[in-house]
């Protein structure tokens, strides 16, 4: 996978954040330190693997140091534990995409790497599509 | 803030320059900014140089030069913001009683093409996760839902600004463009064209401070610093220019630039309502608008409004970026704050002869960027 840490990769895969046990607030990726209240007090905890789309655009040219295919989705998802995630999406053409739409979890292929293993990473799709 | 002058400015052009170095093109805008201040060796007590790209000790290849050494020299990054950061440091030095006069410049050579920032994790950019224009999209996106901004409103912004820069002879691009050349221009991430785009480039900036006391040496009339600020982000914002990797459902977290420009005005003592001409971050054509709104240029979901008023042209009631911006003078990041700053000490010196802001007496530059980073200056004369 791109990193490990970030998601799990299973038959239902989880985004791997935090819950400042202070403020309440979600954090993703996980860290140690409460990025809102500066709290020490941060516990593990899986992200709901389905979602709204908040914002869409498409990447068309390779930015420096990427490694997959193109064009590619890029969008924020708005979770349920009022969160939101900047992620990959599986769909490129921004005109297939509407606000608010349904999206789940992923775990995708991004590219081979030098040695020939596969390289995963996550990213959200329409919820139903295959 | 009292007492602080800008007594003299230099600027090196922006634009590709192959065979130039970042040192040489530092040093043609500190000696012209010298020359203007009545400023010669041995008359400047510290020295800041913004830069992001130029690498350890920027400020005193220079300055080494130029001969001009022994006093403290100092590098600053912030991003876009750079040269405001600068400019903060210099001006707060001035006022606390360290120093009479300061030297500040911006100096960069980009890379071409997307930058690179070493800002992201190497995952990042492998993943895709690391497209800063992808940022400027969904930014661009969120503000036509908000305000209405549709594309035409982007290629207009474009319009106007390549408009302003054909007069100016220190920009990358001095022809003007057509809203139908802009649209045509291959999509970068929708909904923004590569025209929208501006290019990060080569350049440099520089000026220096004086104790307003102290500022009858210069060539030309000085100009006051009202403020000088800088601020960074506070958390939440999944948008903000600290490109996290996830934000709060949080719509009410100021931006670091309403941050910025609320201390800039209350230092300075001045509204919006005051402003004569402005100069802001145009990385693309819908930062322009979003900064309308974040420097309280108008009501929030007001921009689209604003720039089809045409106030923001040059003749209009608050000429925006009459150097032609950042999209006709391309972002060399060390130095474009204050090439702002360079174009808005000549409007008010009333020097600028065909892009000239007539009357123009408060003046306001602003950028904004990686880190995140917000420089908001207020001159006056």
């Amino acid at each position: 996978m791109v990193k490990e840490g970030l998601f799990t990769d299973s038959e239902a895969p989880e985004l791997l954040g935090s819950r400042c046990t202070i403020c309440a607030a979600h954090h993703f990726p996980r860290h140690d330190t409460c990025p809102y209240c500066s709290s020490e007090e941060t516990q593990p905890a899986a992200l709901s693997a389905v979602g709204v789309l908040w914002a869409w655009t498409a990447v068309t040219a390779a930015p420096p140091g990427y490694r997959g295919e193109t064009p590619y989705g890029v969008g924020v998802v708005e979770l349920p534990e009022g969160i939101r995630v900047i992620t990959r999406l599986t769909e490129s053409d921004p005109a297939a995409l509407v606000a608010g739409q349904s999206m789940e979890l992923r775990i995708v292929p991004l590219h081979t790497d030098d040695e020939g293993n596969e390289v995963v990473t996550f990213a959200f799709a329409p919820v139903g599509e295959s | 803030m009292k007492g602080v002058a800008i007594t003299g400015v230099g600027m090196h052009p922006f634009g590709r320059f192959d065979g130039v170095s970042t040192t040489d093109m530092g040093v043609s805008a500190v000696r012209a900014a010298l020359r203007e201040a009545g400023v010669t060796k041995g008359g400047f007590q510290a020295a800041f140089c913004g830069t992001a790209y130029g690498g350890v000790a920027t400020g005193h290849k220079v300055l080494s030069r130029l001969g001009m050494t022994g006093m403290p020299i100092v590098d600053v990054e912030a991003g876009c913001a750079s040269g405001g950061a600068a400019l903060m440091l210099a001006a707060g030095a001035i006022r606390a009683g360290q120093y009479d006069t300061v030297l500040v410049f911006g100096t960069e050579k980009m890379p071409k093409g997307i930058i690179r920032s070493s800002f992201f994790e190497p995952w990042q950019e492998e993943a895709g996760l690391a497209a800063t224009p992808a940022f400027f999209a969904l930014r661009a996106q969120k503000l036509a839902m908000s305000s209405g901004v549709t594309k035409d409103h982007l290629a207009q912004v474009v319009v106007k600004n390549r408009r302003h820069g054909t007069s100016n002879g220190d920009a990358m691009f001095q022809k003007g463009i057509t809203a139908a050349e802009v649209l045509a221009s291959r999509v970068v991430c929708e909904p923004l064209h590569l025209f929208m785009l501006c290019s990060p480039n080569e350049g440099a900036a520089a000026v220096v401070l004086s104790r307003q006391d102290m500022a009858t040496n210069s060539q030309a009339t000085p100009i006051t610093l009202a403020s000088a600020v800088l601020r960074s982000h506070l958390p939440g914002s999944v948008l903000s220019e600290s490109t996290p990797l996830s934000g709060l459902t949080d719509d009410t977290v100021p931006p670091a630039t309403t941050l910025a420009a609320r201390d800039a005005f209350a230092e300075a003592g001045l509204g919006p309502e005051d402003l004569d001409v402005v100069e802001c971050q145009d990385t693309d054509a819908a930062r322009e608008l979003l900064s309308y709104e974040e420097l309280g240029l108008c009501e929030p979901g007001g921009s689209a409004a604003l720039l089809e008023s045409g106030d923001t042209m040059l003749g209009g009631r608050l000429p925006v970026n009459p150097s032609g911006g950042l999209l006709s003078k391309g972002e060399p990041l060390g130095a474009s704050a204050l090439g702002q700053v360079v174009e808005l000490v000549r409007q008010l010196r009333g020097e600028c002869g065909a892009r000239q802001v007539e009357r123009a007496r408060v003046a306001l530059s602003h950028t904004v960027g990686r880190g995140a980073n917000a420089g908001v200056v207020i001159l006056t004369r």
